[in-house]
């Protein structure tokens, strides 16, 4: 398995992606300019990552000129293909966009960008600490569609409390049903808000994100969950 | 039109300087060229009521790679074949107007400075001063100048790090927005700003010129008066996405070996980095302006050269290259234009369709060629009769200790900022080691060379106020002293020197002694000043701000696994206080904020003292006999044990000292203290080196509980409550409104 890590005009959080997924995952990774769209190197086994970042200066809304751009048609039709594609804050926007998940990203609902540590657990209630950095991840989708996400096990990730309570107190951005990550029916597409690629070094003091992308890479691509 | 001595003073030149500039050309300047040396000679591009002072500054080191003041920011060698590039500069006229845009285009300004000697801006910082927080304006002053710092910071993707903020009166209208950029650069990978070789094409890249902007360095040279919103068109618009664009654009460029010289367009735009570029190399330039790029038609000569749009850099490149260098800007999807060529004549010629506009020896507009130098006029200012009248004994000893502790953890100066960081990125870079475990200076890490720097940014102007000697002085021993106790080693500083009016003697005065503290302690620390930025006119009809010179300091931390960090570990470790202790209270947020008194003097203050302290400090870290350490700043004692308890919610139980006032001793902010907390296993290692220092045990840390002399004063919980929800509470009224503005 090898990655792919996006640059669009404006990704911020390419660089630390690749960091991670080379120097603290030990992962083989190949940066991708977001003007070409060959993707000929990668099978279905290879990942593709959106990172996060203000993609095209997001001045429209977020993730929504990314939407357009010639290597997310090919990212698209990869995903089609049963590609894997993980897109992370800005790339979780730009997922939306592009229709490969469900819902959309709102501004949050203090109106106010947010970066700070949280709590989030995944669907066996295992509690990580996680960083978060952005104005629009307030999750939304209207109810029949939460409920399908919820009915198929696609909501990954919710944010909680250090415990691991589902409360108000907990969500920092008033998404539905406190969800910070979700996938796609086929598992093969997955999105979140939350940055597992600044939680991987012991020298930053938390590396959650290590577990995080495990998670991603072996239990949820690979249909455990 | 006819150009007189009035059409300079509507320029902000006097008329000397107007019979000047008639000398140095041999005749009467056009109008464009008048433009032009009113931005080159206005305050904040020719630092001409500042200079002769700044000279008297330490201004070299062995780290020391470039000189002070000869490129856009200072750069010292971190080792292992890498340096790093820092500055810090003000925003805050722009700031006073439009907090959003002037905060913005003021971290904008600072990278810029960073990334065009080709270094990658990795952690940014800022300092802020602003009136008191219960006043509507201040509250929207501070609300828009952390959206603009966070709306450009977050989406050019270098993480804050760390920061200040007060709260004073004396900065209603004046507040003070001061950011600092610290990159870091191979060693041999840099680049200057100067232009050289005949013939070798000038190129404009980067965003369009417009109109905005224009005369922003003069009108950051004058005070802020009722009729200053009127120059709102000297605020200029920032674009965050064009800026990081153009940050990836010039590192690429930087590499492919075509660029000669480099220059960011800030303050007087085209006028300055021509002139500055030129007059560094020796050499002319011939520059059409009609081929700069424009976002509007019929822009007039000095309005292209005063323009000051962001997001554009002057490249002198090498003859031939043109289209390598071209190729790097289209890639990102940046204009980049041959506007002209390098001379040898050492003029500046500005045509437009072949017409000659402006004319003019570089050397003539820049600061050490000849731009004015002025001495200015200082006295001792009359206010120091009544700061030295002040004794602690007009004070009671209060009784109602808890309370008064209850106070002062809710003043905005003191509370927790997380209202303001939560709204940066400080964590983009992955290279900010303090977020899960913070200590007094931010630790960077540098993944070249697996080193780490500590950074931080220090005034407190009111010390400053009280002695401008001193507490230059103290400034500067502040921020060496966090990064001693993060457990790094200060290498150097960059300076923002805020201040009123520098015709005011008193306000000369205060400059002038500032100064020669700071340099005294730069002296004593070798931490040489690489460069910074003044800013006079922080003044208004009521008067001056407090006198206010930010110290950035950067330091490097050699084993970042072993760095120092300021929060309690384990219940029952001994606390103690390291440093003197004295029966002080002046000037401290106690006696300032809860008892009115405006006037005292600075804090006890000793220069050696400090150095010893802080040589002690790192002695232990290096031992590894201690488990925190955190200095005692602001709100004094108290204060720092509730911030050293909160990070692992534990407490802590002290008694109080027999020889001294209980206020002094939990509230006083003498200087040169650290507290520190030691396991039992180091214990005895500990007192061993500490024996022959000043060192008193005051307590052990406990649970959670707080007590003092034996009184239960709750739970840290409780106080740490108290101290994150104090700015939320305030700003609640700001954030409903602009949340409906919004809808």
């Amino acid at each position: 398995m090898k990655f792919g890590v996006v640059v669009f005009p404006g990704s911020n959080c390419d660089r630390d992606m690749y960091n991670a997924l080379v120097h603290d995952l030990n992962q083989e990774c190949i940066m991708l300019w977001h003007k070409d769209s060959d993707l000929s190197e990668f099978t279905t086994e290879d990942c593709i990552v959106l990172p996060g970042g203000f993609s095209y200066g997001d001045y429209l809304r977020t993730g929504a000129i990314a939407r357009f751009s010639p290597i997310m048609q090919s990212i698209i039709e990869f995903a089609k293909n049963g590609g894997k594609v993980l897109g992370v804050c800005n790339g979780f926007q730009i997922l939306c966009e592009s229709h490969l998940l469900p819902g959309a990203l709102l501004r949050n609902n203090n109106q106010q960008y947010v970066c700070k540590n949280l709590y989030i657990k995944d669907v066996q209630d295992k509690v990580y600490k996680i960083p978060i950095a952005h104005g629009e991840g307030r999750y939304y989708a209207d109810d029949a569609t939460l409920d399908i996400l919820e009915k198929n096990n696609q909501v990954l990730f919710r944010y909680c409390d250090e415990k691991g309570n589902l409360v108000p107190e907990a969500n920092p951005n008033g998404s539905v049903r406190n969800i910070a990550g979700i996938c796609n029916e086929t598992r093969n597409v997955f999105g979140m808000m939350p940055h597992p690629e600044r939680a991987c070094s012991s020298l930053l003091g938390n590396t959650d994100g290590r577990k995080i992308f495990e998670i991603l890479f072996s239990e949820v691509m690979e249909g455990v969950i | 039109m006819e150009i007189t001595a009035k059409t300079a003073q509507q320029l902000r030149l006097t008329e000397e300087e107007f019979e000047l500039i008639k000398e140095k050309l041999g005749r009467t300047p056009n109008f464009n060229e008048l433009c032009a040396f009113s931005g080159m000679w206005s305050e904040h591009c020719s630092y001409k009521n500042s200079i002769k002072w700044l000279k008297t500054l330490p201004r070299e080191g062995s780290r020391m790679l470039v000189k002070a003041g000869e490129e856009n920011a200072g750069l010292m060698d971190i080792g292992d074949g890498y340096g790093v590039v820092f500055k810090i500069e003000s925003h805050n006229h722009p700031s006073a107007i439009e907090p959003f845009q002037g905060a913005a285009t003021g971290v904008g300004g600072i990278h810029r400075d960073i990334f065009t000697m080709g270094a990658r801006p990795i952690a940014a910082l800022n300092s802020l001063r602003f009136g008191n927080l219960e006043e509507a304006k201040t509250q929207h002053l501070l609300a828009g100048v952390v959206h603009g710092i966070g709306h450009y910071g977050n989406c050019f993707g270098v993480p804050t790090v760390g920061g200040e903020i007060y709260f004073e009166d004396c900065y209603h209208t004046n507040p003070l927005v001061n950011a600092m950029s610290v990159g870091i650069v191979k060693a041999g990978k840099t680049v200057s700003a100067t232009a050289l070789g005949e013939g070798n094409p000038v190129m404009y890249v980067g965003s369009a010129t417009g109109k905005d902007g224009i005369g922003g360095a003069s009108f950051a040279s004058a005070d802020i008066t009722a009729e200053s919103t009127e120059e709102l068109p000297a605020v200029q618009v920032g674009d965050p996405f064009q800026e990081k664009k153009l940050l990836e654009a010039c590192l690429e460029v930087i590499e492919t070996g075509a660029v000669v010289g480099m220059q960011d367009m800030g303050a007087a735009g085209i006028i300055c980095s021509t002139a500055e570029m030129s007059a560094k190399g020796e050499v002319g330039m011939r520059i059409d302006l009609d081929k700069v790029p424009t976002r509007q038609h019929h822009m007039k000569a000095w309005e292209l050269l005063l323009s000051e749009s962001q997001e554009r850099m002057l490249l002198v490149v090498e003859k031939g290259k043109e289209d390598v260098v071209r190729k790097v800007f289209d890639k990102w999807d940046l204009e980049s234009s041959v506007i002209g060529e390098v001379t040898t004549d050492g003029l500046l010629s500005f045509y437009i369709n072949g017409e000659l506009e402006a004319q003019i020896p570089a050397q003539e507009l820049v600061l050490g060629g000849g731009a004015p130098q002025y001495n200015r006029d200082f006295r001792r200012p009359a206010y120091f009769d009544k700061i030295e009248n002040f004794d602690i004994n007009q004070i009671e000893e209060p009784k109602n200790l808890k309370e008064l502790a209850a106070q002062l953890v809710q003043l905005p100066s003191i509370a927790s900022k997380r209202w303001i960081y939560n709204q940066y990125d400080s964590m983009v870079g992955t290279v900010n080691a303090s977020t899960n475990n913070p200590s007094d200076a931010a630790i960077v890490l540098v993944r070249e060379t697996g080193k780490a720097l500590a950074v931080t940014v220090d005034c407190n102007s009111r010390y400053v106020y009280a002695d401008p000697y001193k507490g230059a002085m103290i400034a500067v021993s502040e921020a060496a002293r966090n990064i001693v106790c993060s457990g790094g080693q200060p290498l150097g500083v960059t300076n923002c020197l805020n201040f009123g009016n520098p015709f005011d003697p008193e306000v000369y005065y205060q400059f002038v002694n500032a100064i020669k503290g700071m340099g005294e302690a730069c002296r004593k620390f070798d931490t040489p000043v690489t460069g910074g930025n003044v800013s006079f006119y922080n003044q208004n009809p009521e008067g001056p701000v407090y006198p206010t010179p930010t110290i950035g300091m950067v330091g490097l931390v050699e084993h970042p696994g072993k760095k120092m960090t300021l929060n309690f570990k384990t219940e029952g470790d001994s606390i103690f206080i390291i440093g003197h202790m004295k029966d002080d209270i002046n000037c401290s947020e106690y006696l300032h904020k809860l008892k009115g008194v405006e006037y005292s003097p600075a804090p006890y203050f000793d220069l050696e003292e400090e150095y010893d302290l802080q040589h002690k400090i790192s002695e232990l870290i290096k031992e590894g006999v201690i488990e925190s350490a955190h200095d005692l700043s602001e709100g004094g004692l108290f204060i720092t044990l509730c911030e050293s308890g909160f990070t692992n919610e534990l407490g802590f139980t002290v008694r109080t000292h027999k020889d001294l006032r209980k206020d002094a001793f939990l509230f006083g902010e003498s200087q040169s203290r650290v507290v520190v907390s030691v396991s039992p296993a180091h214990f005895e290692a500990f007192e061993n080196t500490i024996r022959h220092f000043p060192h008193y045990e005051i307590g052990i840390v406990s649970t959670g509980k707080v007590e003092i002399d034996g009184e239960e004063w709750g739970d840290i919980h409780y106080w740490k409550e108290l101290y994150d929800a104090s700015i939320e509470k305030h700003l609640s009224k700001e954030i409903e409104s602009e949340a409906l503005g919004m809808l």
